[in-house]
């Protein structure tokens, strides 16, 4: 039982990590955009939103407010994944370049930015980045009183846990609501649906492409900043990263592209990627072990393009940019 | 008392390059009325229509909405003005449901969508359409989602609604539906443009008609003072000479024997029904019919593209013997030792690859000759450069995309690589579809010269007056049906006219 609590725990800090970046992914992928660029958002999101906190630190001294610190790693990453994605979607949608071709330049690219960015506050700090313990505590800590957490079982699943996995769950929340109760959250599954028949109706794309692609950037981007300051104990790490943003885009389609569904999903992943630490099975090796959830991504994949239902299909137009001239 | 138009279209022209799609078109439309835009394929009647809409821009012209001159920019500004299309392909998103597809675009203070699906019940009942509007479009018929395409229309008050070949899609017992429709919404005061080809419908539905042919307008006529002969005469026009050199074939043999060819496709609808013909070499077996009569499924199943219910297709040796082709892929039938060459409609898409370069195309044909795992580029790149020469292919070199061409040389290309093979057999769709006139007489002396060596000819074609010279025999499809064939050196345009659409009324009248 224990086990499992912890299990579970320790699950949702990771998965609080790809609900960032799967929410972000759907919202870009509702406009018909692939932006396969996830990982290379994600790692600038951790340097930067680590940055933002640091050089906070820095600059206020012992005065550093946890709160002000939260917001402003988040602005960071939010920020650093709307221009990574701004470029992504200037690339796609204005110059119409291959999507695919486009998201994974992205990736690499920033990769680079990100680990640059890392390496470079690390050698000019004199080889170490990392917060003092006043703000580690901000950032990792729960937002609850003590007495809910001690509560056994129900306690440490449901309020262990820092800020960003309810601020995620609200955002999964608000993004359901948004495209299946407003109107603008309708034209963007119409746009991402079928551009020409929006085109026809009025609605102008090129503005709920652009926006869609660069806030779905910005919010999976946060998803790296999250890791660093949680699970990397808010220390540069150019290694853990690594992967995440690719879970991520699986993650979107074992969640149907729908924003509810990534809550369960990333706890399942962010789960089967710590089982190795928490649970040891006998005869396996940890190396085998650690690629379970990409196996079970491989089994997803194979499952949903089973499927036939139209309800859960991807976005009709999904990695296809739309010409006007062309008919 | 003297009516007053409620669009009046002055002198449009459009331009699509060197091509006329409109010359001078007035036409005039009435409150309360239905006007059936009449004309065959390529006789602009679409373009027309576009421009009332807002996808086109007229190049000249003037377009007058209660006697003032109006503007139409984009299709939004239609709407503004009350007017709305139907267009042939439905722009619909599949996972919405039918309330959400029609308010699509509309932005209104609040989205209420169960104020919404009250407002469509109320429009359905009106005019009497079935719909559900609650219901996911992927779930409709092809005539339920026209149903929403008009509902849509009409849900954002427009006056005047134009319907691009409503009935191409739907069935006898829907389209008489559709026609209901149409009249309560006549009586309701909406002034309403079908677009079609069909003269029964024409004949059926319509109050006045008016007809186009190669983007003229011909003329305008109340239907109840005109028949369908006179129609067709309107449609076609009289027969214009252009010498194209027809010579006649000394030892014509049977060479391709067809018989009761019936394919369905995809959504259960009969494409092709007891077709039944024979070829001859020797000869150019013209295929004529309104576009989506079969041609296309014709010359698929003879190359074994298109799966076929039923029928036979058996190729003449020269010996007399005879090889049952039905049912064979096109590499089996190449490995049986029969020349089937085919020139597909379209050409970039079919016939060749259009980031490869002639060469490479040719090698489409030949990539299983010779032994080994390395291509052989020798003999495709001979073949190229003969057929640069011989067919006078503007292109800077071999190897250059074939993409980046002009039309008449792509079908050039396209042309020459099917001739090179020394066919026994040549299937051409729509061969001359957008080339000049030059090519055009070069792609028809190429036919005439294959068919001198003794190849089976079948051209498919729209323009008639082509037909009338090119061919030797003419094969008439209406509705999937051979209607009749013909000897083209002793028949008239009017005969063809009529064949091509006559099946379809008689269908009607057993109907009834």
């Amino acid at each position: 039982m224990n086990t499992l609590v912890t299990l579970i725990t320790a699950g949702i800090t990771f998965g609080t990590v790809l609900m960032y970046g799967t929410l972000g992914e759907i919202l870009t992928e509702k406009s018909g955009n692939l932006n396969l660029g996830v990982e290379g958002i994600m790692y600038m999101g951790g340097a930067f939103g680590l940055a933002g906190a640091f050089y906070y630190e820095k600059a206020a001294g012992a005065a550093a407010a946890g709160p002000v610190a939260i917001i402003l790693a988040l602005l960071a990453a939010f920020a650093a994944g709307c221009a990574a994605s701004a470029i992504y979607s200037f690339l796609t949608i204005t110059l119409r370049t291959n999507q695919n071709v486009t998201g994974l330049a992205l990736s690499i690219f920033g990769t680079g930015v990100g680990q640059f960015v890392g390496e470079l506050m690390r050698v000019k700090e004199g080889g170490y980045v990392a917060l003092s313990n006043n703000l580690k505590n901000a950032f990792a800590s729960s937002i609850f009183p003590k007495g809910l957490i001690d509560i056994p079982v129900a306690g440490p699943i449901l309020f262990s846990h820092t800020i960003f996995f309810y601020m995620a769950v609200i955002l999964a929340f608000a993004m359901w609501y948004y495209l299946s109760k407003t109107r603008s959250g309708m034209y963007l599954t119409a746009v991402g649906e079928s551009p020409a028949t929006s085109d026809a109706a009025g609605i102008n794309i090129t503005r709920y492409k652009y926006l869609a692609t660069i806030i779905g950037g910005g919010i999976s981007a946060i998803g790296g900043m999250v890791y660093i300051v949680t699970t990397a104990g808010c220390v540069w790490n150019h290694e853990g990263l690594s992967g995440v943003g690719w879970l991520a885009v699986a993650l979107v389609i074992f969640c149907l592209w729908r924003p509810l569904n990534a809550i369960w999903g990333s706890i399942i992943f962010g789960s089967m990627m710590i089982m190795y630490l928490r649970v040891a099975l006998p005869f396996i090796p940890t190396q085998l072990y650690k690629i379970l959830p990409y196996v079970v991504t491989v089994i997803v994949l194979v499952i949903t393009s089973m499927r036939n239902s139209r309800d859960k299909q991807p976005p009709a137009s999904l990695g296809l940019n739309y010409f006007r001239e062309e008919r | 008392m003297e009516k007053k138009p409620i669009i009046e279209m002055r002198g449009i022209t459009k331009r699509f390059g060197q091509v006329a799609a409109n010359d001078d078109i007035n036409l005039e439309l009435y409150c309360g009325e239905i006007l059936a835009l009449l004309g065959e394929n390529g006789s602009g009647k679409t373009t027309l229509m576009n421009m009332l809409s807002g996808i086109y821009q007229p190049d000249s012209g003037e377009i007058y909405e209660n006697g003032e001159r109006i503007y139409i920019r984009s299709p939004h500004d239609a709407f503004l003005h009350g007017i709305g299309m139907i267009h042939q392909h439905y722009k619909l998103i599949e996972v919405f449901t039918a309330a959400q597809n029609i308010i699509l675009g509309l932005d209104e203070e609040k989205m209420d969508l169960a104020k919404t699906n009250v407002r469509v019940k109320e429009i359905c009942d009106r005019y009497g359409f079935e719909i559900d509007p609650a219901r996911k479009v992927y779930d409709m018929s092809v005539s339920q989602k026209q149903t929403i395409e008009i509902v849509k229309v009409l849900y954002r008050g427009a006056e005047i609604l134009i319907l691009d070949e409503p009935t191409a899609v739907l069935t006898p017992q829907e389209t008489q539906k559709l026609f209901n429709v149409l009249r309560n919404m006549k009586e309701d005061g909406k002034a309403i443009i079908i677009i079609t080809h069909k003269l029964n419908e024409v004949m059926e539905v319509s109050d006045r008609v008016a007809v186009l042919r190669k983007g003229r307008y011909v003329g305008c006529v109340d239907t109840k003072d005109t028949d369908p002969q006179a129609l067709t005469d309107m449609m076609v026009g009289h027969s214009v000479s252009l010498n194209i050199d027809r010579p006649r074939y000394e030892h014509p043999e049977k060479r391709l024997i067809v018989e009761n060819l019936t394919c369905i496709d995809d959504e259960g609808v009969k494409k092709l029904d007891s077709v039944s013909f024979t070829a001859y070499s020797g000869e150019i077996l013209g295929v004529a019919g309104i576009s989506g009569s079969g041609q296309k499924e014709l010359l698929e199943a003879m190359s074994g593209l298109y799966p076929l219910r039923e029928g036979s297709i058996r190729f003449v040796n020269d010996d007399g013997s005879e090889k049952e082709l039905a049912g064979l892929p096109p590499m089996k039938i190449r490995k049986a030792g029969v020349g089937m060459a085919f020139v597909p409609e379209d050409r970039l898409g079919m016939g060749l690859v259009g980031s490869m370069g002639m060469t490479g195309n040719m090698m489409l044909r030949s990539w299983k000759d010779g032994k080994g795992a390395l291509l052989h580029k020798k003999d495709p790149n001979a073949l190229a450069k003969k057929i640069l020469e011989e067919l006078d292919v503007v292109t800077p070199d071999v190897n250059f995309p074939v993409r980046k061409l002009s039309g008449g040389n792509v079908q050039k290309v396209l042309v020459g690589r099917e001739i090179s093979i020394g066919p026994a057999v040549l299937l051409t769709a729509y061969a001359v579809r957008g080339l000049d006139i030059n090519t055009s007489y070069t792609i028809y002396n190429l036919l005439t010269e294959q068919k001198m060596k003794g190849v089976a000819v079948i051209y498919v074609g729209e323009d008639l007056d082509v037909l009338l010279e090119l061919a030797d025999r003419i094969l008439v499809l209406c509705g999937g049906q051979v209607s009749g064939i013909v000897d083209a050196r002793k028949t008239t345009k009017d005969e063809i006219g009529l064949l091509m659409t006559q099946f379809n009324s008689k269908e009607e009248k057993a109907h009834e």
